[in-house]
């Protein structure tokens, strides 16, 4: 039980480290890479300009 | 408006299969209604009949009522918006709300005075408890989150919503579920598991009704006009996915018999424990967090008439919530025979999830920056900023709670019970209100709610109803966690159990009246919803109805 315990402690803290900074890095780059700038802006007006 | 001519028309091959299936089932139902030895489950076989029956006369109806086929997708360069489905959510939101409101009510006297359990069984609180929290949870937070989706999706995709059947069989078998889930909660059916109470047959039937909700709302979307799908639909998106994941994976049960209710799930033990409270949190999660989110992100900055205060922070927000509160459930088993490293992993996820958590409310609260003065001349926004108020306070408390040294003095209390209900009347409810405010005069075309006066006294009465009804219970869970762990100096337990329920009463009954309170306010929303759809003056079609501040007089 004490090696089970280990190798998923050690998988969480390393490969479940990178895959949850990894994510994050890639939502914070998605949201404010420049390029998608006006397009978010458009978005956000989107429920304002309906018919 | 009727056609002229010979007004009967042909069925559609959708209707002609709703029909046929609605006869197999009424006979399948019939069969198992004769057979059974269970009279509860009889009686839901005849409820079913009924219901199929009911389709039958429904869709046939529809040949008469000289509508042509297909329905235009748009009239004069405009969507053709299908809201017939979305004002029938609405009424029945409003309705299951007051019910729920009021067995809640009757519930906490019970707890305050036990004597009004009458000895009935099907009145105990042991059954009335789940008939509440599934009518206030599932059946009104339901119908507005089923009601404002539908809504939002078309509008912000300006497009008719997908299908011409489905939507209705969204609705209505949804509403269907609900009247077999809590007819048999008093008959005494039920899994036993917090939020997933329903037997195996209801459950099958919410995963058909789910799957097609599913593809109704995507299908919506694939056919969209604007090429970026808003964020409130991202949130309705996550909710309905991942419920659709947690009801499968928390109710994957083996029926005793066909004509038995009793069913077996194929967990076990601490496994059955996980899976349970994986789906409970995540219950509280995406149904009543992303969901609500995603009626935050379209109504408060409708209403305001300002955009989100951010969209790049929705975006983030939007995807650390989806993928830090799938984590978070192992938090409700902490000491038990969870292992330690899966109860330690739940608070830690618990913990991290308290930044997209006010990530989200800053984002809703500071979509009035510049125009703070809409709270003091606009209850229906004062209504969802302060549900952004309390949004926050409860997600505060709540991985507080979550850590294991506070979880020791505050499980199995009733602090557990007073911070689920400043999440749901604060948060849910609140954030409901002021989208139900905001959809009845849209949907029935008119100008604004008959008096914003009433919105008013209904805004104070309920927040009043609310602060009596979380303090008494903070109060009342520290002093029932602190008795149960109080030692005398030779090492006994200083009280008895009894004590500490006898302790309780005063809070009990501040409790039941925080909940009247709050009740009387959903009264007078229903009075005023009521009035607003019965005398209100039809809008000039041209203006949208966000509220305009010189309309305030009541």
């Amino acid at each position: 039980m004490e090696t089970t315990y280990h190798v998923l402690a050690r998988f969480a803290q390393s490969a479940g480290l990178l895959y949850f900074v990894g994510i994050f890095l890639g939502v914070c780059a998605y949201a404010f890479w420049p390029k998608n700038r006006s397009r978010f802006e458009k978005a956000a007006l989107q429920p304002l300009q309906e018919d | 408006m009727a056609a002229t001519g010979y007004p009967v028309r042909r069925l559609t091959a959708g209707e002609l299969l709703g029909i046929g299936l609605s006869m197999i089932a009424a006979i399948g139902l019939l069969l198992i209604a004769s057979l059974t030895d269970s009279g509860a489950y009889a009686f839901h076989a005849v409820v079913g009949i009924l219901a199929a029956l009911g389709t039958v006369l429904f869709i046939g109806n529809r040949s008469f009522d000289g509508r042509t086929l297909p329905v235009p997708q748009e009239i004069d360069g405009k969507p053709n918006y299908n809201m017939a489905p979305v004002k029938f959510a609405t009424v029945a939101a409003m309705f299951w709300g007051i019910a729920g409101f009021t067995v809640g009510l009757i519930i906490a006297l019970q707890l305050a005075f036990p004597a009004l359990n009458f000895d009935l069984p099907w009145i105990s609180f042991g059954r009335m408890r789940p008939l509440h929290t599934s009518a206030v949870i599932f059946a009104f937070g339901g119908n507005v989150l089923l009601g404002t989706s539908f809504y939002v999706v078309q509008r912000t995709s300006r497009a008719r919503l997908a299908g011409d059947l489905s939507p209705w069989f969204v609705i209505l078998g949804y509403n269907l579920f609900i009247v077999i889930a809590g007819t048999g909660y008093l008959l005494g059916i039920t899994q036993g598991k917090e939020y997933a109470e329903p037997e195996w047959y209801a459950d099958l039937w919410l995963t058909v009704v789910w799957v097609v909700y599913l593809l109704v709302f995507v299908a919506t979307l694939a056919k969209r006009k604007e090429p970026h799908i808003y964020v409130a639909n991202w949130f309705y998106l996550g909710f309905i996915l991942t419920i659709a994941v947690l009801h499968l994976g928390n109710n994957l049960t083996i029926p005793a018999s066909l004509l038995s209710p009793k069913s077996y799930i194929v967990w076990s033990g601490v496994q059955d424990a996980m899976f349970q409270w994986w789906y409970g949190h995540n219950a509280v999660g995406f149904f009543l967090t992303a969901g609500f989110l995603a009626i935050m992100y379209y109504f408060v900055p409708k209403r305001a008439n300002r955009p989100i205060y951010s969209y790049r922070l929705s975006i983030i927000h939007f995807w650390a919530l989806i993928f830090l509160y799938i984590w978070a459930g192992p938090h409700h088993l902490h000491y038990t025979a969870l292992p330690d490293w899966a109860q330690t992993l739940g608070m830690t996820f618990s913990i991290m999830l308290w930044m997209p958590s006010w990530g989200g409310m800053i984002n809703g609260i500071m979509t009035l920056s510049g125009a703070w003065d809409k709270l003091r001349t606009d209850p229906v926004l004062r209504m969802m900023v302060v549900s952004l108020a309390f949004y926050g306070m409860s997600t505060f408390e709540g991985p507080l709670m979550s850590i294991k040294a506070v979880n020791g003095l505050s499980h199995y209390t009733d602090w557990t019970v007073g911070h689920v209900h400043s999440g749901a009347l604060g948060w849910v409810a609140y954030v409901s209100f002021g989208a139900i405010y905001c959809l009845v005069p849209w949907l029935w075309n008119r100008r604004e709610l008959y008096s914003l006066k009433l919105v008013n006294w209904h805004f104070w009465i309920s927040t009043l109803g609310i602060v009596l009804y979380i303090s008494a219970m903070w109060v009342a869970g520290i002093m029932q966690g602190l008795m149960w762990r109080a030692y005398t100096s030779l090492g006994f337990l200083e009280y008895s159990f009894i004590e500490t329920v006898a302790a309780m009463h005063p809070y009990y009954v501040i409790r039941a009246l925080g909940g009247a309170l709050f009740l009387v306010g959903a009264l007078i929303m229903a009075f005023n919803l009521w009035m607003t759809v019965r005398t209100g003056a039809a809008e000039a079609s041209e203006q949208d109805s966000a509220l305009q501040p010189q309309l305030a007089a009541a």
